[in-house]
């Protein structure tokens, strides 16, 4: 009996040659413990070594290898053959970015924006090294620690229609990293993650929700953007009513 | 850093289209919540202009009132509670996203915050409907 097999339809660009993508169209063996990566390194060790897409650690950690995967923004070391088997698995660089080659974004202005939001620890005045670390307490921990398991890999941005209808929007993981920092006790930088605050920041977002549903971490952006609103709307009427109370 | 970044010139930038929100269930119930605000907000028109004819007497007033009662009118007014009662129960499933409720150390599950904001509600609607209709008959 022949091996069974099941057909990727994978975006094909070439720069400089193409002017739009093009769908190919591959029959790969149908393994039962194949993710879609796996077919794609298939395709890219056996069939047609041009192929070109972004991966490393092949298990969910990287946050290198997401893509549309039947259209959803997806990890594809966690997207199953199986889950799509017998109907055909259509592949696709991420939505709401700029495409490099074949599968390849372009995520620069996704990490201008990772940077505009300083996610770090700032101190107001570092502590010398021999007064000991800062301590937590669990409480404190818990008020950021779901949003420090966030991978960068842009999921969220291909599932925001608004970050696709409004390229200034700051985004999902930015937002949420920011906030994170502003939640950590440690942290004394708020005020120089003033973006976070700003029109193309969290006041952009309109509530989709999308970006915590596709979240392969299950991080929340969409909480994460929200409270930061309620905390920008308090700290704006603070501002009005103590004007030389301090924030 | 720049130096490192793709020749701008090369890149393919794809358009979103302008059907969207068709192509997902979850944008489409999205669009759906925008939406309802224009109901509301035109409910809200008619309510105050209702308002307004009672300033100008007991005629003015009856004779909008029947012009409500109309097919046309009853159908939009129908359209627009289904609406409001969508937005309502969209707006208490993100006021659980919202506002994280505490007990102690545990975290309240947003479904539980939900359903009893949703409750709460209810009781108050039917509450409001129980003296509206004792207050007329």
């Amino acid at each position: 009996m022949a091996e069974p097999t099941i057909t990727l339809n994978v975006t094909r660009y070439r720069p400089g040659q193409d002017k739009a993508p093009t769908t190919q169209a591959y029959a790969v063996p149908y393994k039962e413990d194949w993710v879609v990566l796996d077919a794609l390194n298939h395709i890219k060790d056996q069939m047609d070594g041009t192929l070109s897409y972004r991966w490393s650690c092949r298990m969910g950690v990287c946050g290198s290898c997401g893509m549309m995967v039947n259209g959803t923004p997806k990890l594809t070391c966690a997207a199953f053959l199986r889950d799509y088997y017998p109907g055909e698995i259509r592949v696709e660089p991420l939505v709401n970015f700029p495409i490099i080659r074949d599968l390849v974004i372009d995520m620069s202005d996704f990490l201008d924006k990772l940077k505009s939001v300083k996610p770090w620890i700032i101190r107001k005045e570092e502590k010398p090294v021999a007064q000991g670390e800062y301590l937590q307490t669990p409480a404190q921990l818990e008020a950021f620690h779901q949003f420090t398991q966030c991978i960068n890999c842009m999921l969220c941005y291909a599932a925001c229609p608004v970050y696709g209808l409004e390229p200034k929007f700051l985004g999902p993981a930015a937002i949420a990293l920011g906030y994170r920092y502003n939640m950590d006790s440690r942290d004394q930088g708020q005020e120089q993650r003033a973006v976070l605050g700003n029109h193309d920041g969290v006041w952009d977002c309109t509530f989709v929700g999308e970006c915590s549903v596709v979240c392969p971490k299950d991080v929340d952006p969409a909480a994460a953007i929200q409270r930061s609103k309620v905390d920008t709307t308090k700290d704006w009427f603070k501002s009005i009513l103590m004007p030389w109370g301090e924030r | 850093m720049s130096a490192t970044r793709p020749d701008p010139a090369k890149l393919y930038r794809p358009k979103m289209p302008a059907t969207w929100w068709l192509k997902k269930k979850s944008y489409f119930l999205f669009m759906l919540r925008e939406l309802s605000s224009v109901f509301i907000a035109l409910f809200l028109l008619v309510y105050l202009y209702q308002i307004y004819q009672l300033t100008r007497g007991p005629e003015a007033y009856i004779s909008f009132t029947q012009k409500l009662n109309s097919p046309g009118w009853i159908l939009f007014h129908l359209i627009a509670l289904l609406f409001a009662v969508y937005h309502s129960i969209t707006w208490f499933q993100s006021s659980a996203v919202v506002l994280p409720v505490r007990l102690g150390e545990h975290l309240v599950p947003r479904q539980t915050v939900t359903a009893l904001h949703i409750g709460a509600w209810v009781v108050v609607s039917v509450g409001i409907l129980i003296l509206f209709l004792a207050l007329k008959g």
